[in-house]
């Protein structure tokens, strides 16, 4: 007993000096000083280096520290003037010529020009070049039309492509065109990513691995320098801890809201702020074999599935009916008239009973979530209780991401009738030529997975990537839209709407429909 | 003494070639490789080709293999495709991260578990010991990443007492003050589980030692009852507990995974899940060869210590 009685008056003790301890440290408050804007980011950069990498969460984090030759005017998709101030294209549309933008100089010091235009570009594409080795860059089939790169002056470059090509300046503007500057290439190699210096608002300070990459306000920044003093973003990958983050104040921007935690940001305090963008989010049917191959069976599956129910119950809002193949925020080459697949189960089961398949069995490729994928499980099991519901046999085979895209992109033949799928993409050529033609099928290097294939549809993709006028082009993604539309290659389902969550004291902050993050404009009080 | 350490240190060359085997044919027999990982979308066939080509992943199993580990012997962990960075130097980074963390809840489960363990035994179906049992129970019974994440809501969102998550702070000083502050949450809610085990068999371990004859003698010897207990008792105790805290110390270095996603702490665990998410091999591979590595060591020090105590199990 007297053990006891000691052991609680110890206890006692030792509880009350922890007490006194805890009291000690709540003077360290989460609040984060002005003039410095904490970004919670989804996951760890990869490299800052802007050829070498894919992910969105990267690109939120260069869009600032580089520029491109070409950038999209705010709020929309369309390109204006960066580094290159004019540029002139051939009557064949297959040359492209760019005047830079004078007294521009590189973070490191080292000078903006042709010739710094030049390296970027060979690096990438030319397997000779000295730095080609500070690869691989995934990405560089953006440019693969390129034929030469050549520096005519000291401020003139000259693009040649092999064929005419209508989405280049698009990509130019495209992360994958950002100019890095060859002298911190040649001085890092390998280690550039982790040592970036581009000419963009802010300049790289420090990156601490897992913790956070810090940049400051570049004060000679040719296009003003930015409000912020600096930005740091943090990697947060758990989705409930950023929340979390965010409603204690360590940071004051979050992006990609998970939308079950949209509710907890409604109060004063916080902003929420919304952009739809090039997303869309679609099941691909299997047109080459199965139920699927009857062009009244994939109408009966756009029929069946309630988007309306999806995107407002399953993504609480975060996301837009999808129409078609191309995603609205192309508003140039949108098809306004294209009205979604209304919802109507009758229809549906007339369509199937028309075919002569009343209970056709599908398979059905779900994943456990990627890239733009939204909440792929529970949109997946709400789109099999639609299709049961007018007499489809589903069966669900759930995939980890990587092993998804290892099943799904070298096609579906044999294996399985219907497959979900999203794609971001910066054009609206993209992804209809990589996923629509018949020149895409798996076989032959594309992403046509499901095996759609109309002549039609082919010969408007190959003219619209070749035509030069704007206007020309976007007639022709028109047509596309209703023939695809009809065709019903895919199940349309949703179109993201990003959004992102600012505290009150942020200031100026816009969501691009790019989905680029820029901050040059941000104030944080 | 030295030949027996010697004894083990050989011993761990096969298992640590073994591991090294192991997560070698893991992670080339998994679906999904670097390429795709890092292609995403855009992996096509040819693409991923292409990629793994630059990559040296198009060689064959065998040769790729004793690359590595003819690399590893040099020293030479190779580089992570993912963070673009050496292994070693990430692997070396994140492990110290971990080391702080599991180290902690290391020490916390240890002696808060004996102590525990103890006092339950020497009041045997007392009111403290129901009441440890009680409180030990419902701690084992408790998912640590449900307990971390009910903390983060209730003591960062809610009190602000704590940080919600990270090592150091992003503004300001890195004291060891701050750093105390980052660790307790993650550090407490991964040493529950553990303290617990510690706790339920130091007891058992207790009554045993505590029904033989030397204790019975010491008391009649009218030593005063908290050094039998605590002085005498809990040293033989301590050759059974030994082995436990061994075990427990693997325990809480794997329970670390779940604990830095959560907590977001920069170490090895959430190291190794994202480097199998993007399918890093040479990470994974570096990682789990040096992690094991380390667990291989730490016991050969546990059996080195319990042969100290007791010179009987040196065979």
């Amino acid at each position: 007993m007297k053990l006891l009685s000691l052991t609680r008056r110890s206890l006692l003790a030792a509880t009350a000096a922890t007490a006194l301890a805890l009291g000690g440290f709540t003077a360290a408050d989460a609040q984060t000083p002005p003039g410095v804007l904490v970004v919670g980011q989804i996951a760890e950069p990869q490299a800052l280096d802007p050829h070498a990498v894919t992910a969105v969460n990267d690109f939120r984090i260069l869009m600032n520290v580089y520029d491109g030759l070409v950038r999209y005017a705010s709020g929309t998709l369309e390109v204006e003037p960066a580094l290159a101030t004019s540029w002139e294209i051939s009557d064949d549309g297959t040359v492209y010529t760019f005047t830079l933008r004078e007294g521009v100089s590189f973070h490191d010091g080292s000078p903006f020009n042709a010739e710094a235009v030049v390296f970027n570009f060979e690096r990438m594409l030319n397997d000779d070049h000295p730095y080609h080795d500070t690869g691989p860059f995934p990405l560089s089939f953006f440019f693969s039309s390129v034929q030469s790169v050549e520096a005519l002056d000291e401020m003139t470059v000259q693009f040649t492509l092999d064929a005419p090509y209508a989405p280049f300046l698009s990509n130019l503007a495209y992360p994958t065109g950002l100019i890095v500057s060859p002298a911190a290439v040649m001085e890092h190699g390998a280690d550039f990513g982790r040592n970036p210096s581009g000419t963009g608002p802010f300049v790289f300070g420090e990156w601490r691995s897992n913790e956070a990459v810090v940049v400051t306000a570049n004060a000679d920044y040719w296009d003003g320098a930015p409000a912020l003093e600096a930005v740091v973003f943090r990697p947060i990958t758990d989705a409930n801890t950023r929340t979390a983050e965010m409603l204690a104040g360590g940071i004051d921007v979050m992006v990609e809201v998970p939308p079950v935690a949209l509710s907890e940001f409604q109060g004063d305090g916080f902003t929420v702020h919304e952009q739809a963008g090039p997303h869309v989010w679609f099941l691909i049917l299997n047109a080459l074999e199965g139920p699927f191959a009857d062009v009244r069976v994939r109408q009966a599956a756009n029929y069946a599935i309630n988007k309306e129910a999806i995107v407002n119950d399953v993504l609480e809002g975060t996301a837009d009916v999808a129409a078609g193949p191309t995603p609205p925020a192309f508003a140039w080459a949108y098809n306004d008239e294209l009205e979604p697949y209304p919802y109507d189960p009758d229809r549906a089961r007339a369509l199937l009973a028309e075919a002569g398949v009343e209970n056709p069995e599908i398979t059905f490729y779900v994943t456990e979530g990627g890239s733009g994928m939204l909440d792929p499980v529970a949109m997946g099991t709400a789109i099999q209780a639609d299709l049961e519901a007018v007499g489809f046999d589903v069966t669900i085979e759930t995939y980890e991401w990587n092993t998804f895209l290892g099943q799904v992109n070298p096609g579906l033949e044999g294996k399985a009738d219907m497959a979900e799928m999203a794609w971001m993409t910066n054009d609206p050529d993209t992804l209809p030529y990589l996923a629509l033609r018949t020149a895409a099928w798996p076989q032959e290097g594309g992403f046509n997975s499901g095996y759609y294939s109309n002549p039609e549809v082919d010969a408007l993709l190959e003219e619209a990537r070749t035509a030069t006028d704007q206007d020309r082009r976007a007639e022709l993604y028109r047509q596309m839209q209703v023939i695809v539309q009809e065709d019903a290659p895919w199940v349309f389902v949703a179109n993201w709407v990003q959004n992102a969550v600012t505290n009150d004291r942020v200031e100026n902050f816009q969501l691009e429909p790019s989905f680029f993050l820029l901050l040059d404009e941000v104030v944080k009080n | 003494m030295t030949g027996y350490i010697l004894k083990r240190l050989l011993s761990a060359i096969p298992v640590l070639i073994g591991i090294s085997v192991i997560v070698f044919l893991i992670m080339a027999m998994i679906p999904g490789d670097p390429a795709t990982a890092i292609l995403g979308s855009y992996a096509t066939p040819e693409n991923v080709a292409a990629l793994n080509e630059d990559l040296g992943l198009d060689k064959p199993l065998v040769q790729r293999y004793f690359i590595w580990l003819g690399n590893m012997l040099q020293g030479d962990f190779g580089r992570s495709f993912a963070l673009n960075r050496p292994v070693l130097d990430e692997v070396m980074e994140r492990f110290n991260a971990t080391l702080v963390l599991a180290g902690t809840a290391f020490v916390l489960c240890s002696v808060f578990g004996i102590a525990a363990g103890v006092i339950s035994a020497a009041n045997q179906y007392g009111l403290a010991d129901k009441a440890i049992t009680f409180v030990v129970l419902l701690g084992i019974s408790i998912p640590s990443f449900f307990l971390g994440m009910m903390m983060i809501l209730t003591f960062a969102v809610n009190l602000r007492w704590f940080p919600v998550s990270g090592m150091w702070p992003i503004f300001g000083d890195r004291t060891i003050w701050v750093l105390i502050d980052h660790l307790a949450m993650p550090a407490t809610a991964l040493a529950v589980v553990a303290t617990g085990v510690v706790a339920r068999l130091s007891r058992s371990a207790m009554l045993e030692v505590l029904r033989q004859d030397f204790i019975r003698t010491a008391r009649a010897k009218g030593v005063h009852e908290r050094r039998v207990i605590w002085g005498h008792a809990l040293r033989a105790a301590m050759v059974s507990i030994i082995p436990v805290l061994g075990i427990q110390a693997g325990f809480v270095l794997s329970g670390a995974v779940y604990i830095e996603i959560v907590f977001q702490w920069p170490g090895v665990g959430r190291m190794l899940v994202d480097a199998i998410l993007r399918r890093d091999i040479l990470l994974v591979q570096g990682g789990v060869v040096f992690v094991a590595a380390c667990y291989v060591m730490f016991n050969i020090i546990v059996d080195v210590a319990q042969s100290l105590l007791d010179p009987r199990i040196k065979t």
